[in-house]
């Protein structure tokens, strides 16, 4: 029930974009059409799942027993970023129409902060292993969920007459306020 | 005499020509989360610039010495320094502020602001220009954060800076001080910024064109003469 909880609140309530402002720069660049903006959310996904056992070990394996808590945020980094590279290499090696589909938004995803920021969050509030994967999966679909729901409301967009000013990246801001209002109805679900 | 002109160039542009967050739409992750209030804003943007005044500075010393298949890697080692010591420095010494930032103080090693100021400029120019560079940047930088925290702190509590600004009678909006209000805000900044630049353009333009008619008026009459 527990881990359900975990995975609801960061799916949807707390949204990872709507909510917590993270990974905003994906948000905004890829989320022109729902196909490309599927594929960056299952990619994030994945990498946030992997990243966040990766870290969770580390951290509680590696930096608490030696007290070296203060090169948490180094030492995530390099993790995220060499899993990317490793997650790249793994997937060109194995299928190459994952890689089509998946493997121009991989280099993007290092410096996305959902994934280091989920990694701090894990650590900050001391969830155990088990509690980590969940969050970080419902944080993965809660992703996709946004990205997608934008994708389809910008794909519309496209067609309507927006003052010249506002087009671009305002409009988008402005949508997706609304998109965080509409989200907010969630709020008292759990 | 020229020298020091073109270094105030350089710490100029970054307010207003390549704002980071008006012009090139980075760092959009801090401005929107942590502008509840403008302190907030500010305190934000000063831990920024300090991190990207202290990264660009190094990256631009080291520069010839880092192979550029690994450099991205090496920028982000050397921000990654600078964060953590923002962070403890900040955790030890305004402890409040460091819990109302959250993880987002951590969270400026992926702040793809620093990361792009070393990879475009800090990374091809002389120390001193990078350094003036960052100093613009972050200025502008705060100038961004300082707006957007202090519209959202006016209509969200009434205050700006914690000081009354507006009449007890004023229903405060709550929706300025959640995360709707945030984007909705900085979606209508940029709007009237676009519009405002379109509009500066386009009377340099007719002016440019009026001084063009009047010039060959003066000389069509000189010729008739």
């Amino acid at each position: 029930m527990e881990l359900l909880i975990i995975f609801l609140s960061a799916s949807i309530v707390n949204n990872f974009v709507l909510s917590y402002f993270l990974g905003i720069c994906p948000f905004i660049g890829v989320s022109n059409k729902i196909s490309s903006a599927f594929s960056m959310g299952l990619a994030t996904t994945f990498v946030m799942v992997l990243s966040a056992t990766v870290s969770w070990l580390l951290f509680n394996m590696i930096l608490v027993p030696y007290n070296l808590e203060f090169l948490q945020i180094p030492s995530f980094i390099l993790v995220i970023a060499s899993l990317v590279q490793f997650v790249e290499m793994v997937i060109k090696k194995v299928s190459q129409p994952i890689y089509r589909a998946l493997g121009i938004f991989l280099p993007l995803i290092t410096t996305n902060c959902a994934i280091l920021g989920l990694a701090l969050l894990i650590s900050m509030r001391e969830y155990s292993f088990l509690e980590s994967i969940f969050f970080a999966l419902g944080a993965g679909i809660g992703f996709i969920f946004a990205l997608m729901i934008m994708a389809g409301i910008r794909e519309e967009l496209e067609l309507t007459d927006v003052p010249k000013p506002f087009r671009g990246a305002p409009i988008t801001l402005i949508t997706a306020g609304l998109l965080a209002l509409a989200f907010m109805g969630f709020a008292g679900m759990i | 005499m020229k020298k020091e002109k073109t270094l105030l160039q350089e710490f100029v542009k970054g307010i207003d020509e390549i704002n980071p967050v008006m012009k090139q739409a980075l760092g959009l992750c801090p401005t929107l989360a942590v502008t509840v209030s403008a302190i907030n804003g500010i305190a934000m943007a000063l831990a920024t610039t300090f991190v990207l005044m202290f990264s660009s500075l190094m990256i631009s010393i080291i520069r010839k010495l880092i192979p550029s298949q690994v450099r991205i890697a090496s920028y982000i080692v050397i921000i990654a320094t600078f964060v953590t010591i923002a962070d403890l420095v900040m955790k030890a010494k305004f402890p409040a502020m460091s819990k109302a930032l959250g993880p987002f103080v951590p969270l400026i090693v992926v702040n793809c602001l620093i990361l792009g100021r070393a990879e475009a400029f800090a990374s091809k120019n002389n120390p001193l220009k990078a350094l003036f560079d960052a100093l613009g940047n972050g200025a502008g930088f705060l100038i961004v954060l300082f707006i957007m925290g202090s519209i959202r702190e006016l209509f969200g509590s009434r205050t700006i800076l914690g000081f009354h600004i507006l009449p007890h009678s004023f229903e405060p909006m709550l929706i300025m001080i959640l995360p709707a209000g945030a984007f909705i805000t900085l979606g209508l900044l940029m709007g009237f910024k676009n519009a405002y630049t379109e509009r500066v353009k386009r009377k340099e333009r007719e002016d440019i064109v009026k001084n063009y008619r009047a010039v060959s008026k003066l000389e069509s009459t000189n010729q008739g003469l």
